[in-house]
C-alpha cells in the first residue's frame, strides 16, 4: 500500500554546526518497524538530494518509537556564515515528512494533513 | 532529604516569553527555577558588549526580570540558576544585588560561577602543547588564531552544585551546559555522587527535556499542533525529580500546552546526535534507555535511564570573524511573480558580473515557494506573490556593501508590480563562525564565588 510518512510519523529538527538533525516519530507502535524498514540511509539521501550535500547517518531509539538521521553539510555552513532563510533546518523536518512510501504491509492510517 | 524537587523551567533561549519564569513562581509550588540564555552566537555578542563597556556582558533582561521576581522567590524559598552571566557574571551580579537593594531585600546570597572564559588563555595553551584542534574538520588554531573573538568552555553541574552548598539561593554561571542547569539542584538536593553515571544521565536528560522550555510543552509540536490547548498561555515543563533519579515532566495547573509522551518526545530528539552517547561534561547519557510512561494528564513519567563515565574533556566554543554577509529582499505580486523574481534574480546577478565583484557565495531563496524546502518544494501553481530573498557572503567588504546598492535599482528598471523595500539597502554584518575544540578537564579550573548583600 500506499502511505505518506506525515500520516505515521511526526519530526522535529535542529541544527549543530553545519549539520541537521532529523528526528523521525512514529504516531503508532506498529509504524515504527515501517520507520526502521522503509527510512533507509539511501532512501533518505535521495529524499534529501540537492539539501544535505555530505553524508546522512542513521541511528535507532526503539524506546522512543523514532529514529534520528544526521544531515552532513545541510545548513550553508551553518550558524551566522549561512546565507539560508532557515539556517538552523528548523523546516527540515518537515520537509522529511514529505516522503511517501510504498510498503508491503497492510496497516491502518488515518490522514494527517 | 526532600523526597521531591520541582525544577522549572524558565527560558529556553535569550528573547522567550518573557512571563514563563513570572509564571512559573507565581502558578504552582516549584523549589528551583532554572533559565538558560546562552547560545552559540551569544557569547561573541556579550563578549562585544564587555569589550566596549566592562560593566556589560550579561543577559541584562535577566536584571529585569529578577527585579519583578525577587520578592516573590526570596519569600517562597526558590532557587534560581541561570547561564545568564554570560562574560561577565560578576557584573551580572552586582546588577542583581542593587535591583535586590531596590526592592528593600537584604541577606540575599547569590552565587558565580567563573573561569570558562580562556580567551586570554589560549596561548599559554597552544604553547603547552594543547592544539585546540577544530574537532569536525581537524584544521589547527593557528589558521584563525588572530581572529578569534570568544572562546569559552562548557562547565558541568558541579561548579553550581558547589556555590547551592555554600548556601547560594541564586547561582549566575557564565558558559555552562544547559543540561547541568538541571542537573546540578538534582546533585545538590539528592547527594549524589558523581560517579553515579545513572544518576547524572538521569539528571541530564530532564535538563534536555527542560533546557528548550515550551518546546517540551506543545510548542512547536508537529504530531498535531492544531491539538494543543491555549498556545498564548502555554505553561512552561516542569520536572518533578525523585532521589532514585526517575522524574515526572508536567506544568501549571491552568496553563496551557500539553505535557504527553508525543510532545517530550520531540524534544527529546531535538539536536542529538548518537542517541548512545550524549556526551557532557558530568557523563554520557544513553538516550536509547529512556523509558516514558503517560501517567494522567500533563503527567509523563521519565525513566530507566543509564549512563556511562564521563570523557576527560571540557568542549570549548570560540568565535571568529570570518567575512561579511548581507541579505536583501523584494516582493513580486501576481501575475507571473515568480517568474518575475527569477528574471529579478537574473538581471542582478549579470550586474553584479559586471561590476566584477567576487563572492565566496551568491543563494537566492524564493519565498513564498521553495526557501524552506528548497528542491522538495512541489511545482509553483500561479502564485499570489513571493519574495525574492539574495543573499551573498565574502572576505571583501566592499563587494558586500556594494551588493547592497544593487537591490532597490531592480525596482524601476526590473519587472513590475514589485514592492517591499522599505527597510533600506541591506547593511553588511560580519560573520561570526565557530570553531568548536576540546581542553582537557585539568587545565582549567571553575571559580566559584558566592557572596551576601
Amino acid at each position: 500500500m500506499h502511505v505518506r510518512l506525515i500520516d505515521i510519523a511526526h519530526a522535529r529538527s535542529g541544527d549543530k554546526g553545519d549539520t541537521a538533525n532529523v528526528g523521525v516519530i512514529a504516531r503508532r507502535a506498529e509504524y515504527y518497524p515501517l520507520l526502521v524498514k522503509y527510512l533507509t540511509i539511501e532512501r533518505i539521501k535521495k529524499h534529501f538530494e540537492g539539501i544535505a550535500l555530505g553524508d546522512v547517518e542513521r541511528f535507532e531509539l526503539p524506546n522512543l518509537m523514532a529514529l534520528n538521521f544526521l544531515l552532513h553539510r545541510a545548513l550553508g555552513g551553518g550558524g551566522t556564515v549561512s546565507l539560508k532563510l532557515d539556517a538552523q533546518g528548523k523546516t527540515l523536518g518537515s520537509a522529511m515528512l514529505r516522503l511517501e512510501l510504498d510498503i508491503d504491509e497492510t496497516v491502518v492510517v488515518e490522514a494527517k494533513s | 532529604m526532600k523526597p521531591c524537587i520541582r525544577i522549572a523551567s524558565g527560558q529556553g533561549f535569550w528573547g522567550d516569553l518573557l512571563t514563563a519564569p513570572v509564571d512559573q513562581v507565581t502558578r504552582g509550588p516549584i523549589d528551583y527555577l532554572v533559565m538558560d540564555y546562552l547560545a552559540e552566537v551569544t557569547m561573541s555578542i556579550l563578549q562585544k558588549q564587555k569589550r566596549k563597556d566592562p560593566r556589560l556582558g550579561y543577559a541584562k533582561d535577566l536584571v529585569a526580570l529578577m527585579e519583578r521576581i525577587l520578592p516573590l522567590i526570596v519569600e517562597k524559598k526558590i532557587k534560581v540558576i541561570t547561564n545568564g552571566g554570560g562574560v561577565n557574571p560578576q557584573a551580572c551580579r552586582e546588577a542583581i544585588f542593587q535591583a535586590a537593594r531596590r526592592a528593600g531585600l537584604r541577606g540575599l546570597r547569590i552565587g558565580i560561577v567563573s573561569g570558562d572564559d580562556i580567551l586570554g588563555d589560549l596561548d599559554r595553551f597552544l604553547a603547552g602543547g594543547i592544539p585546540l584542534k577544530n574537532m569536525e574538520t581537524g584544521e589547527d588554531l593557528a589558521s584563525i588564531r588572530e581572529k578569534v573573538l570568544s572562546a569559552n568552555v562548557y562547565f558541568g553541574a558541579w561548579p553550581i552544585v558547589e556555590a547551592l552548598g555554600q548556601g547560594a539561593s541564586i547561582v549566575i554561571t557564565g558558559r555552562t551546559t544547559d543540561t547541568g542547569l538541571t542537573l546540578a539542584p538534582m546533585i545538590h538536593e539528592f547527594g549524589w555522587r558523581g560517579d553515579d553515571w545513572d544518576r547524572m544521565a538521569a539528571g541530564t536528560v530532564a535538563g534536555h527535556i527542560l533546557e528548550c522550555g515550551g518546546q517540551a510543552s506543545g510548542g512547536n509540536f508537529s504530531a498535531d499542533w492544531k491539538g494543543i490547548p491555549d498556545l498564548a498561555h502555554i505553561g512552561f515543563p516542569i520536572a518533578e525529580t525523585f532521589p532514585d533519579g526517575e522524574f515526572v515532566i508536567t506544568k501549571h495547573a491552568g496553563s496551557g500546552g500539553l505535557v504527553s509522551r508525543q510532545t517530550v518526545t520531540e524534544q527529546l530528539v531535538y539536536e542529538i546526535g548518537d542517541p548512545r552517547s550524549y556526551i557532557t561534561p558530568d557523563c554520557v547519557a544513553d538516550f536509547t534507555t529512556i523509558q516514558l510512561e503517560e501517567e494522567g494528564y500533563n503527567r509523563l513519567r521519565v525513566k530507566g535511564i543509564t549512563g556511562r563515565s564521563s570523557t576527560e574533556f571540557y568542549k570549548v566554543s570560540m568565535a571568529y570573524l570570518d567575512g561579511f554577509t548581507a541579505v536583501g529582499t523584494l516582493t513580486y505580486a501576481w501575475p507571473d511573480a515568480l517568474e518575475k523574481a527569477r528574471a529579478a534574480d537574473s538581471i542582478l546577478r549579470t550586474r553584479l558580473d559586471d561590476l566584477g565583484l567576487s563572492f565566496d557565495e551568491v543563494r537566492t531563496e524564493l519565498i513564498g515557494y521553495n526557501a524552506c524546502h528548497g528542491p522538495l518544494a512541489a511545482p509553483a501553481v500561479d502564485l499570489n506573490e513571493v519574495v525574492l530573498r539574495v543573499g551573498v557572503r565574502s572576505h571583501d567588504a566592499a563587494a558586500v556593501e556594494r551588493f547592497g546598492k544593487e537591490i532597490a535599482p531592480l525596482i524601476l528598471t526590473g519587472p513590475p508590480s514589485v514592492t517591499g523595500f522599505a527597510g533600506g539597502r541591506p547593511r553588511p554584518s560580519e560573520v561570526v563562525a565557530y570553531w568548536p575544540a576540546l581542553l582537557p578537564k585539568g587545565a582549567v579550573r571553575p571559580s566559584i564565588d558566592v557572596t551576601e548583600a
